[in-house]
C-alpha cells in the first residue's frame, strides 16, 4: 500500500475507535523484525514504550524494519515506515513526515511532548540518511 | 460535611472538557489542578501587588514581603513546625532535597558513614545521594520492601547500625501508594543516631502531616502537588540542623557584610533563598495551604480513602487488571498493568475518553523494573475526584480491552 492510498483508506474512517482500530491492523501486519535486533543498540529512546528501527540499504535506497512493544505504536511505525521506506536519502530528506500526518489526523503523536518514540524514530530516520 | 461537588466546583480546569469528553483527571500525583483562590491570588497579586520582596523602603514592597512572609507562617502551621524559619523555600521538592545532600551531606557524611533509603524512592531522592555517594565514598544501603509493596520492619531495621547517618524516605511512595510508618521509622533511626530526611511530596497532600510529632530532621515537599502553582517547594529543617548548613548557592538577599574579598552569611531560612526568590508561587502555595486547612486534611483523606476503596472495589471487576502495590495501608495511587495491553496503549484509548493517567517510569525506574514491569500506568486521586471519575476511567479501561 502506498502512503497516498492509506490517506484515501483514513478518510473512510469516521471515528477515532476505527481509526484506531485500523493503525493496530496495520501494526499486525508489519514485517516482523528479528530477534536479533530486540536490543538496546536499535532501540529508539522513547520514554513510554520502546521502539526498535534498523536500516537496511540496498543500492541507493534504504528499507527500514521496526517493532515496537506497543501495538498502537507498532501501527504508527507501520505508517511513518510506508512514508520512507525504499526511498534514496535525498528522498528521504524531502519528506514533509508532519504534513502527512496532518493529513492522516494524527499530527498528535508526532508531538514533543507525547514521548511515545515516534518523533525520535522520523529523526533517526533522518540521521541514518545523512550516515548511510 | 465534604461537599465534593461543591468543592469540584473550586477547580475550573475540572470542567474544561477534554478530547470533546467529560474531563476524568486522574493524574494529581504528578501534579494537581488548583482552585481558583490560587488562580485568583496569582492574578491579584500581579495585577495590584507586585514587587520585589525584603527591598522594603517603599509601600509594595513591604506589602509583597509580609504577604511572603505570611506564607511561610502558613507552611509552617500547615506542617506543624516549631518555627517559620525552620521553612525555606525552593524551586520544588528536588531542589529541597538536593539542598540537603549537597549542604548537609557535604559538611556532615563521611566515607564511614552510610545513607539508608528504601527500594522505593523516586528519582528525587535516590540521584543525589548516588552522585554524592560517587563523591564522598560512604556506602548507600537501600532497604528491601515486601513484594506487595508494604513495609518490612525488620528488614529497615536490619540495616540500621551505628554507621547509619542519614535515613532518606518517601513517606508515600508515588507508584505503590504505599504510606510508610514513618513515626516508627524515624525513632529506630534515631536510636541509632542517624537523621532522617523525609520526601513527603505524595504524603503532605493525603495525610495529616505534623513534623513535631514524627519528628523528622528534614521534609521536603512541593507546590504544585498541593494545589499550588508551579515553581515553588519547601524545605523544613529542624533549625540547629539548618542553622549548621552552609549556604547552597550565592548571591543577594542570603548575605549579612559583604566586601569585594568577604562575605558573612544569614540566618536560616534566608541563608538558603539565594536572588529574588519565586514570590508569587510561595504567595499562592500559601493561599492553596490555607485552602486544604479550610477543607481539613483529615476531612480529605477520609474523602480520598472512600474513592479509593470503590475504586478498589470497581477495579475487581476488571479481567486481568494488575494492581501494582497493594499493601494494605496505601492512598489513593493505583499503578496497573492489564493483561495483553501496553500501558501506552492503553493511556492513548483512555485519552480519547477524556481520562488522564500517567504511563512509564513515574521516575522510579529501578522500582518499576524491580516490581516485575518496564512500564506501568498509574490513575491517582486528589482532593476532587469523585465516584463518577470512577466509573469512567473503568468503563475506558473495559473499552481498551476491545482494542486488543
Amino acid at each position: 500500500m502506498t502512503i497516498e492510498e492509506l490517506i484515501e483508506n483514513f478518510e473512510f474512517l469516521e471515528s477515532w475507535e476505527d481509526k484506531y482500530r485500523y493503525i493496530i491492523e496495520l501494526g499486525e501486519k508489519l514485517s516482523p523484525l528479528e530477534d536479533k535486533y530486540h536490543t538496546d543498540e536499535w532501540k529508539v529512546q522513547g520514554c513510554q514504550s520502546q521502539v526498535w528501527l534498523v536500516p537496511n540499504k540496498q543500492n541507493d535506497k534504504i528499507f527500514f524494519y521496526g517493532d515496537s512493544d506497543a501495538m498502537i505504536v507498532k501501527g504508527l511505525i507501520a505508517i511513518v515506515l510506508m512514508i520512507y521506506n525504499y526511498k534514496s536519502p535525498s528522498e528521504i530528506k524531502a519528506v514533509a513526515v508532519e504534513d502527512i500526518f496532518a493529513k492522516l489526523g494524527l499530527s498528535d503523536h508526532l508531538s514533543p511532548s507525547r514521548r511515545n518514540g515516534l518523533l525520535a524514530m522520523t529523526k533517526k530516520i533522518e540521521h541514518y540518511a545523512e550516515i548511510l | 460535611m465534604y461537599d465534593i461537588e461543591k468543592i469540584r466546583r473550586d477547580f475550573p480546569l475540572l470542567h474544561q472538557k477534554v478530547n470533546g469528553k467529560r474531563n476524568t483527571f486522574l493524574d494529581s500525583a504528578a501534579s494537581a489542578q488548583k482552585p481558583q483562590v490560587v488562580i485568583n491570588k496569582i492574578v491579584d497579586i500581579y495585577s495590584g501587588k507586585y514587587a520585589n520582596v525584603h527591598r522594603g523602603s517603599y509601600y509594595l514592597s513591604e506589602e509583597i514581603t509580609s504577604e511572603y512572609e505570611q506564607s511561610r507562617r502558613i507552611v509552617q502551621k500547615f506542617i506543624n513546625a516549631k518555627s517559620e524559619k525552620e521553612i525555606v523555600f525552593t524551586r520544588n521538592a528536588t531542589e529541597a532535597i538536593n539542598l540537603v545532600a549537597f549542604t548537609w551531606g557535604r559538611k556532615f557524611l563521611t566515607k564511614i558513614d552510610e545513607v539508608l533509603i528504601s527500594e522505593a524512592e523516586h528519582h528525587a531522592n535516590l540521584v543525589p545521594w548516588q552522585i554524592l555517594r560517587d563523591e564522598i565514598g560512604f556506602e548507600l544501603k537501600i532497604f528491601k520492601i515486601n513484594d506487595d509493596g508494604s513495609f518490612n520492619c525488620e528488614e529497615f531495621c536490619r540495616h540500621l547500625s551505628g554507621k547509619t547517618k542519614l535515613v532518606a524516605i518517601s513517606g508515600m511512595s508515588n507508584v505503590l501508594g504505599t504510606i510508610f510508618p514513618l513515626k516508627d521509622m524515624i525513632k529506630s533511626a534515631h536510636d541509632v543516631g542517624a537523621k532522617v530526611l523525609v520526601d513527603g511530596c505524595q504524603y503532605v497532600v493525603h495525610e495529616p502531616t505534623d513534623v513535631q510529632d514524627l519528628d523528622c530532621d528534614f521534609l521536603a515537599f512541593s507546590g504544585h502537588k498541593t494545589y499550588g502553582p508551579t515553581g515553588i517547594g519547601v524545605l523544613y529543617g529542624k533549625y540547629e540542623l539548618l542553622n549548621a548548613m552552609p549556604p547552597y548557592q550565592f548571591g543577594g538577599d542570603m548575605v549579612n557584610v559583604v566586601t569585594y574579598q568577604t562575605t558573612t552569611f544569614d540566618e536560616p531560612p534566608a541563608r538558603f533563598e539565594a536572588g529574588t526568590p519565586a514570590i508569587v508561587q510561595a504567595i499562592g502555595l500559601g493561599t492553596a495551604l490555607e485552602y486544604l486547612m479550610n477543607l481539613g486534611m483529615d476531612n480529605i483523606k477520609a474523602h480520598e480513602e472512600k474513592i479509593t476503596s470503590y475504586m478498589h472495589q470497581q477495579i475487581a471487576d476488571i479481567k486481568g487488571f494488575i494492581e501494582v502495590g497493594t499493601a494494605p495501608n496505601k492512598g489513593g495511587v493505583v499503578s496497573f498493568a492489564v493483561e495483553g495491553i501496553h500501558p501506552q496503549d492503553l493511556s492513548f484509548i483512555l485519552d480519547k475518553e477524556g481520562v488522564s493517567v500517567r504511563v512509564g517510569h513515574h521516575c522510579a525506574a529501578p522500582l518499576v523494573r524491580r516490581m516485575g514491569h518496564e512500564s506501568l500506568a498509574r490513575a491517582s486521586l486528589g482532593l476532587y475526584n469523585n465516584f463518577e471519575d470512577v466509573d469512567t476511567f473503568v468503563a475506558a479501561v473495559k473499552k481498551a480491552k476491545t482494542f486488543f
